[in-house]
Order: C-alpha cells, then sequence, then structure tokens
C-alpha cells in the first residue's frame, strides 16, 4: 500500500480527522504542498538573523516570542528579514494564541505563496496537538483475519484458519463477560513505533458471523458493556486444529514472539480439539500475561525453585 | 497465484445476500481467495470480512487465489458477479 500524504490543504478542508483550529490568513497558493515530517520548528533563530541548521521544509509555529520580537523591530528591519526568511523553501507558518501577524509579513506571505494560518491555541498545546495528529495520520495499518478480545484487560488476537472457531471461541469470551472489539477483520494501527491497536471496520463493528446463527448484533444482545472500539493487542493466540505430530509447549519457560509490523508480541499456539475449553485456556493465558507483566513468571519460579532442590545433592 | 479484476454492476451492492453467494462459493474451493478493494484485502470466505469492504455499484473488485483449483474458484466468483448474482442453481433454504 502506498504511503498516505498528507497536503496543507488537508489541514483546514476537513477531509481528515485533524482539527487544529487553523485560520488562513494568507498563501492560499501554496496550499498544494505535502507535508513530509511531524517536526515543527520555532524560528525565533532564524528571525534574529541566524539561518545555520533552519530547518524550513517544517511547519514554522510563531508564538508569543516571535511576534513580540516581529512587533519590536522597525518595518525596514521587518522587511529585510522577512525577505531572507521567505527565501527558504519555507513549508507553511502557523501563528499560536491567535495572534495575527502585521500586514508586512500576510503581504510577503502571499506573495512567496507560504500558507500562513492563525490558531487559537496556545504554542505547546499546538506542538502536542500536531504531533499527535501527524503521528497518528501517517500510522501505518494493516488488516488482519482474527479476531480482537478486550479479556481482563488484555487486549488478546485470536488468529487461525477459517474455521477453527475464532468466532465461536470469541462468542464464548464475551458470554463471560468480556469485550469484543472486532471480529473476523481487524485493522491494526501502529502507534508511536510502539503498541499496536486494533479496532473494526466501521461498517461491521460489534457485529460478528456465527455458523449457523448467521450476523448476530453483540452490542444489542449482551450490551454496551460486551464490547470496546479500540484496544492495544497485548498477545496473539494462534488456534490450529490438533496434531498429533506436532509439539506443543509443555512448560512455558520460553516465550514465542509474533511480529505484526515490525512490533513484536507474546504469542501462544492453542490447539483445538473437541473437549477442550479454549476460552478458559485463553482467560489464563492473559491472566498468565498480566502476572508476567507484573513480574512473575510462574514457569521460571518453579523451575528455580526445582533447580534449587535437585542441585542439593 | 490467480488474479482478475472485475466490476459490480447490481445497483444495490454487495449487501448480506450477494456476499453470502460470494463466501459460499469461495469456500467450495480449497485455495485461499481474496477480495482487494481500494488497496483493502479481505478473505473472500468470511462473510464480515466481505461485508465490511462495502462494495458498491461500480466499485472496481481484484479477485485473487492461491492454492488448489485456484482457476476454477476465480472464474466462477467472476461470473456470479458478471452474472448481477444471479445464481442458475439456486440453494433452497
Amino acid at each position: 500500500m502506498d504511503k498516505k500524504k498528507l497536503y496543507i490543504r488537508n489541514l483546514t478542508d476537513g477531509t481528515t480527522d485533524i482539527n487544529l483550529q487553523l485560520e488562513l490568513l494568507a498563501g492560499e497558493k501554496g496550499l498544494d504542498k505535502e507535508i513530509c515530517v511531524g517536526d515543527v520548528n520555532r524560528p525565533g533563530l532564524s528571525l534574529a538573523g541566524f539561518f545555520d541548521f533552519f530547518a524550513f521544509s517544517r511547519i514554522q509555529l510563531f508564538g508569543l516570542g516571535e511576534t513580540a520580537y516581529m512587533r519590536n523591530i522597525s518595518d525596514k528591519q521587518m522587511k529585510e528579514m522577512l525577505e531572507t526568511f521567505f527565501s527558504y523553501d519555507i513549508l507553511c507558518c502557523v501563528f499560536t494564541h491567535d495572534v495575527k501577524p502585521n500586514q508586512i509579513f500576510i503581504e510577503l506571505a502571499n506573495a512567496k505563496n507560504i500558507p500562513t494560518f492563525v490558531s487559537r491555541y496556545s504554542t505547546t498545546r499546538f506542538i502536542s496537538l500536531w504531533t499527535h495528529a501527524v503521528e497518528q495520520y501517517f500510522a501505518q495499518e494493516m488488516t488482519i483475519h482474527g479476531s480482537l478480545v478486550d479479556v481482563f484487560g488484555v487486549g488478546v488476537l485470536l488468529l487461525g484458519k477459517s474455521g477453527v472457531g475464532k468466532s465461536e471461541c470469541a462468542l464464548e469470551l464475551i458470554e463471560k463477560g468480556h469485550r469484543l472489539v472486532a471480529d473476523d477483520v481487524v485493522e491494526i494501527q501502529k502507534i508511536d513505533e510502539l503498541f499496536l491497536f486494533g479496532t473494526a471496520a466501521e461498517i461491521i463493528r460489534h457485529h460478528m458471523e456465527i455458523r449457523g446463527l448467521g450476523i448476530i448484533n453483540v452490542r444489542e444482545i449482551y450490551g454496551i458493556g460486551s464490547v470496546r472500539n479500540r484496544k492495544r493487542i497485548d498477545i496473539i493466540v494462534m488456534l490450529e486444529e490438533w496434531d498429533e505430530t506436532k509439539e506443543y509447549d509443555r512448560l512455558g519457560l520460553d516465550e514465542l514472539k509474533y511480529t505484526i509490523l515490525d512490533i513484536d508480541l507474546s504469542y501462544i499456539t492453542v490447539p483445538v480439539r473437541p473437549g477442550r475449553n479454549i476460552p478458559i485456556l485463553i482467560e489464563t493465558a492473559a491472566l498468565n500475561h498480566r502476572l508476567k507483566k507484573m513480574g512473575t513468571n510462574s514457569a521460571r519460579e518453579l523451575d528455580l525453585k526445582i533447580k534449587d532442590i535437585v542441585s542439593k545433592e | 497465484m490467480v488474479e482478475d479484476i472485475v466490476y459490480i454492476n447490481s445497483d444495490a451492492g454487495v449487501h448480506a445476500r450477494p456476499a453470502m453467494m460470494l463466501v459460499r462459493t469461495a469456500m467450495k474451493y480449497p485455495c485461499e481467495v481474496f477480495f482487494i478493494k481500494d488497496d483493502v484485502e479481505a478473505n473472500a470466505k468470511s462473510i464480515m470480512g466481505v461485508l465490511a469492504l462495502a462494495i458498491t455499484k461500480g466499485s472496481k473488485l481484484i479477485i485473487r487465489a492461491h492454492g488448489g483449483n485456484e482457476e476454477e474458484a476465480v472464474h466462477e466468483l467472476v461470473s456470479l458477479i458478471q452474472n448481477d448474482f444471479k445464481e442458475e442453481d439456486k440453494i433452497k433454504v
């Protein structure tokens, strides 16, 4: 999939979720420039005439300091300074605190086609909103065939072949009081290069297809407490048909990893066969994951205890 | 791997019944089948997956299959869509 593109135009045209309370003041012709980085630059040093390391390809953020500086210089100095400033291929300028620049700035920005906005937010607030919005916009995404359930606060992604019983297992977990995030189609988004968040496709959210029953609305049947919209994925549970020839983990000493969008997640394989109560295994796997996160690894601790005893001979 | 492109003609788009017909057809074959619309991929053997694609009239759909009987699977799905989901042998319920 091609990388998503973001243009300055998109900040105000309502085509994205980004809402930074921007009002365009000048440079309308430059709106088609592409935003490539989510970093910001405070142009204080450049305004004072120091242009080494000038990050002109970032959004230029004029806070109270910058506007105060520009108020304190003469019109002549202002013009000279802006001539040099705008000679760089500046992405766009944003004035915060709802403080608008003077006419000289507006005229030059129009002449050079540098989009210039004013925002109601304070500078720090703007930076955090901007960074978050751009990060979210450029987050890597993918869809995966599986079910995502919140079990005791642990995001469990059930994977496995069609017909192995992912949906039935998810349904039984819901029945036990856990929460469905997505069934069959899980949209995954990578946030901050650290976490994966899963959600359902909007159109089929909180619905499931159960063979023999058809399509059901989980939210209507089990109530609002049985669903949630978004959940961080913590562990992967692979359901597979019991294979006599395969060795399944009997100790749990080695932690296996499953990689999605370059993020490693704890991974367990649960073999399915009639009479095995899979939901209870998944509940236990989720609790065990929490226990590990809180510093207790049952398998390792028992192993240490046994090592201690058997080595005393 | 076999791939074909097809456009949806039926006015109502792919709602629950046509989705079921697509899934039923895909299920007949052992191969893995995927529908791809606007770069979004869905498992053709999953009703929810197909519904989530929100396939409207005029949508361009890529049908991709790999595995056993991939040729036949893609061919039958394409003709099902081209015939606006009119099956000759209706399954009685």
